[in-house]
């Protein structure tokens, strides 16, 4: 790094509110998991007693699948035919994106939908991940001060992008457990009118399907009643649906695409469906995600406004030939899916041994895992002071539910398909030493607060 | 991109009203003003009643204006609230209809819960975002995508001269990328090893490998010719140049602040630098007196007005070697930059894309340079680059934030989020760039092609009477066509533009997209084409400026 050198503080150039604001969040519990991971990183081998990583919400399990593809098909990862391919490929930089990719894009869409709905690829719009989806749609629909409606427990992550840049401001919809937390049509209401309470005016509600941190689907009539609400109330809707393709059973997952379809598109022009291919496809590495919008202003905006972050074209190039192979997404999709449903059995028999309950879940990468009944204090602190000890002692990273926003203490939420499956058995193991550890100590299931 | 043309309209209705109002004005009134006008006409009252009489008219005819005023005078901005009227939604296979010109809805003015009338709201951003898409900047790419020339195949098709993209050395990216790059992407497959996706396809650092890092930095010092050397540490990458400048928008301004830009100015800062962020540029006009080159005194002066008007700036872009112009910075400018900076206490961006293809004779000063000699506070220098021009890579989309302020590296690593350079190409680019020997041939060739394109089409203009800026760097001419300009005005050189598109079918870009603030000059891109389609440029260029040729 540059040396410092002495100046006077009258001397020092002042930052701008948003890079030295927080609101990156990165200072939180959640975050703080990872760095902890990143100093003691568990190795079978080599680090055996280390940190276990299970508040990293990514798919490895099928990279089998992935890697068999790349070698059969050396074509993809080089350019086709001749010049021309080449050329195009390296200086294309269009923000309408390559249009063989989107069709692609557009064809895996209705793929994992099982078909249920159609996607044009003229309305895909291409973006560097979900990360940028997100914040580039909060940009467009609406402006510094307003707010987007969003059901709790939710990705802590969406604070940092609905938020930073944008100045825009998240209302939470509080979802209970005596319900499995789902959005209830009152709980929308309170929410709108808590904003309008603090005089703000509500542009949207954003919900994702399946669930980030709850590992569940939507109910079909869930998400009619939500369509019903925003377009009383005029607003937008934004699904996203990044882990659709995660779901353990093809006919558990209904797109708003379907809802959409079924009601002839009617008022469809309020409706934003963000994808990526991070999860469903364990590709995260590679920053691709999408905006689906029913609204041709918002996709001409968006469009225009992707020129902050698009993707590179050779990566376009390369998945465009992979996802258009319908042979090889369809064999991916379905072994995907089951991989999926048997680690999420391990690891919710490996709990239920250890006398842990965890939600219902279907879908996703993770369960949400209730330990309220260990909590000494029904409060956020007595959380944390059950978090401490996981990730200090028993070495396991996992999320608190406070840092999901849950209106309900003692939740959390673990990953389980970002390891092999040794080492989430070890995982499983070092869990169920722990509750022992906890019976003995104390005779009956409470943690006291550190 | 488009000029504000918000105060000449306002001003000219302003005027209107006046007019309108004083003689609709009492009857009487007016006659007692206007016969000592006439005396102060015809010589009497003097001075004192030709300053004072005036002034008291206008004074007393915004106090009515005020008091009668009903509508703004003014055309209003934008509102809030535009909304484009109701159309039909488009079934899923349909096809996207164009978004013409929007009306506005007044949906919010009569809210009525049941039936929201309108569509739901969409925010300030869109309008602004969708109306520049009618700039001649845009309406020329696009007409270029429709009907691109080919050599062969389309011969009468729209040649394109209003896009950076290096055509010149493809061959050699080409060549490497054919030979290495499944190897370099992906790794494995050699010794018979796995392949393994494990290093491409998770989550990487959202600021780029570090190997990256190195490797970027190594190849800025090489185009460079090794004057300077770069730290990996202070480097952020993102998806592109583009973010890289929003980015730093982001961090160095708030909401409401400004920029100074010297103006002629590539187009697409105003995208880049306002969009997103709220931050307003101020441009600093430039003129061809003085070939276009940068003076502190006109910062200065902007500095003040801004200032005076209560707009806090926060810095100064610079483009070095510049766009669209192609002048390079000397010591003494940057030097004089940074005092005016450590004066005003402000940053300096120095956008610094096209330093590895300069093609005169003058030597390339980086900001870095200067700063690795000199005691100057570092903390205000962040430089801008990227892989786009230099290496002909634009669709990898690779942009270089360097700064030598820690809080800003810290931010931007933040940001990168939202923009980050995909793996398997980073992996790619790792490879190409630390095959040094290809990299210092490819820089060598480049150079020497970029500086035989550029005399050959500046000398193809010369010879159709048209002068170009001595430029020594980046892919452009900046050419002098007052000339053929019927008015000298923005109007007249958009007649041009227009004859240039669509009867000769070459899109350059005119001198108002990049705020010049003289009209007639034009900008043109020499490196995409080939040797063989000069003369076709140039006689397409002549037949129209035989029509052009006014009295000056």
């Amino acid at each position: 790094m540059a040396t410092e050198i002495e100046q006077p503080a009258s001397a020092h150039v002042g930052l701008s509110k948003v890079a030295v604001s927080d609101t990156h969040g990165e200072d939180s519990p959640y975050f703080a998991g990872w760095k902890a991971y990143d100093e003691n990183p568990y190795d079978e081998l080599s680090n055996p007693s280390g940190v276990i990583q299970m508040g990293l919400a990514e798919n490895q399990v099928s990279f089998d699948l992935l890697e068999e593809y790349l070698e059969k098909h050396a074509e993809a990862s080089s350019w086709g035919k001749g010049v021309s391919g080449f050329r195009e490929n390296a200086l294309f930089q269009d923000y309408h994106g390559l249009q063989s990719f989107r069709k692609a894009m557009a064809s895996f869409m209705e793929q994992i939908r099982g078909g249920s709905a159609k996607f044009d690829p003229e309305r895909v719009v291409l973006t560097a991940g979900a990360t940028a989806a997100n914040e580039l749609l909060t940009f467009i629909l609406a402006d510094p001060g307003d707010a987007l409606l969003v059901p709790t427990p939710y990705y802590p992550g969406l604070d940092r992008d609905l938020r930073w840049r944008t100045g825009v401001k998240i209302v939470p919809i509080h979802c209970h457990s005596s319900n499995n937390f789902q959005i209830t049509p009152q709980a929308l209401e309170a929410a709108y009118n808590d904003a309008e309470a603090m005089n703000i005016k509500v542009r949207g509600v954003l919900i994702t399907n399946p669930s980030n941190p709850l590992g569940a689907t939507i109910q079909r009539s869930t998400l009619e009643e939500i369509l019903d609400f925003v377009t009383r109330k005029n607003i937008h809707l934004v699904s996203d649906e990044i882990y659709s393709g995660s779901v353990f059973s093809s006919s558990e997952f209904i797109s708003v695409a379907e809802v959409l379809e079924a009601r002839q598109y009617k008022d469809s022009e309020r409706v934003h469906i963000v994808y990526s291919l991070s999860k469903d496809l364990g590709l995260p590495g590679f920053r691709v995600g999408t905006i689906y919008s029913y609204n041709d202003k918002v996709v001409a905006t968006a469009r225009r406004m992707s020129s902050f972050t698009l993707i590179s074209s050779q990566t376009q190039h390369l998945l465009a030939s992979m996802l258009s192979d319908k042979k090889f997404t369809e064999n991916y999709i379905k072994t995907n899916r089951e991989r999926l449903r048997k680690r999420y059995e391990m690891i919710i028999e490996g709990l239920r041994s250890s006398g842990i309950e965890c939600l219902k879940g279907n879908a996703g990468l993770f369960c949400w895992m209730n330990l309220s009944p260990l909590l000494q204090n029904q409060t956020r602190e007595g959380e944390l002071a059950l978090w401490n000890p996981m990730l200090h002692e028993v070495k396991l990273n996992i999320s608190p539910g406070s840092s999901c926003h849950c209106s309900e203490p003692g939740w959390f939420r673990v990953c389980f398909a970002n390891m092999s499956e040794q080492a989430l058995q070890v995982a499983l193991k070092r869990i169920h030493n722990f509750m022992e550890q906890i019976r003995e100590r104390d005779g009956n299931l409470v943690i006291s607060s550190q | 991109m488009t000029r504000t043309r918000f105060a000449l309209t306002g001003t000219s209705e302003q005027d209107t009203k006046l007019t309108t109002t004083s003689s609709r004005g009492e009857g009487g009134t007016v006659m007692r003003i206007i016969v000592p006008l006439q005396g102060v006409v015809q010589g009497r009252g003097g001075l004192f009643l030709g300053s004072v009489i005036p002034c008291a008219l206008f004074y007393f005819l915004q106090l009515y204006l005020k008091r009668h005023r009903s509508a703004p005078s003014t055309p209003p901005p934008p509102p809030k609230d535009a909304a484009a009227s109701s159309y039909q939604p488009s079934s899923s296979e349909g096809q996207l209809p164009e978004v013409s010109v929007l009306s506005r809805s007044f949906s919010r003015i009569h809210p009525s819960p049941k039936s929201p009338g309108g569509p739901a709201y969409v925010s300030s951003r869109v309008n602004l975002v969708l109306k520049g898409g009618d700039s001649p900047y845009d309406i020329g790419l696009r007409k270029v995508s429709e009907d691109p020339y080919h050599e062969a195949g389309n011969p009468d098709g729209v040649i394109q001269l209003g896009l950076a993209e290096n055509k010149l050395s493809l061959d050699l990216v080409r060549d490497w990328l054919a030979e290495n790059a499944r190897e370099a992407m992906l790794g494995g497959g050699r010794n018979g090893e796995e392949l393994n996706i494990d290093g491409i396809a998770s989550y990487q650092p959202f600021d780029g490998l570090m190997e990256l890092k190195v490797a970027v930095a190594e190849f800025m010092s090489q185009v460079m010719e090794k004057a300077v050397s770069f730290n990996p540490s202070q480097i952020v990458l993102t998806a592109g140049a583009t973010p890289a400048i929003e980015i730093l928008s982001f961090c160095l301004a708030d909401t409401g602040n400004a920029f100074l830009v010297p103006t002629p100015y590539y187009p697409c800062f105003d995208r880049d630098v306002k969009w997103r962020t709220g931050v307003e540029i101020i441009p600093v006009p430039c003129r061809s007196g003085d070939n276009f080159s940068l003076s502190i005194t006109a910062l200065d002066r902007a500095f003040n007005q801004a200032k005076k008007r209560g707009t806090k700036v926060r810095g100064i872009i610079i483009s070095n070697p510049s766009n669209p112009v192609g002048n390079l910075l000397n010591r003494e400018t940057l030097y004089g930059l940074l005092d005016f900076a450590r004066e005003k206490n402000i940053h300096i961006v120095s956008n610094e894309i096209f330093a590895g293809s300069t093609h005169g004779n003058k030597e390339f000063v980086s900001m870095a340079e200067i700063i690795d000699l000199e005691d100057f506070d570092r903390n205000r220098v962040h430089i801008v680059y990227g892989l786009s021009k230099d290496l002909s890579l634009p669709g990898f989309r690779v942009g270089v934030i360097y700064s030598f302020n820690e809080n800003v590296l810290a931010a931007a690593k933040k940001l990168t989020r939202f923009s980050s350079i995909s793996a398997p190409s980073q992996r790619l680019l790792i490879s190409m760039l630390s095959d040094t020997k290809f990299i210092q041939q490819f820089i060598d060739i480049n150079r020497g092609r970029l500086r035989g394109m550029y005399v050959k089409f500046v000398a193809g203009l010369k010879q159709l009477g048209i002068e170009c800026i001595k430029s020594n760097g980046g892919f452009y001419c900046w050419a002098d066509m007052r000339g053929l300009i019927r008015s000298y005005s923005e109007k007249g050189e958009l007649e041009l533009w227009d004859k240039l598109l669509n009867v000769a079918k070459v899109n350059v870009t005119p001198g108002s997209s990049c705020h010049c603030i003289e009209p007639g000059w034009f900008r043109f891109c020499f490196t995409t084409l080939t040797q063989k389609d000069i003369p076709v440029v140039m006689e397409r260029i002549r037949k129209i400026s035989e029509t052009c040729k006014y009295p000056s």
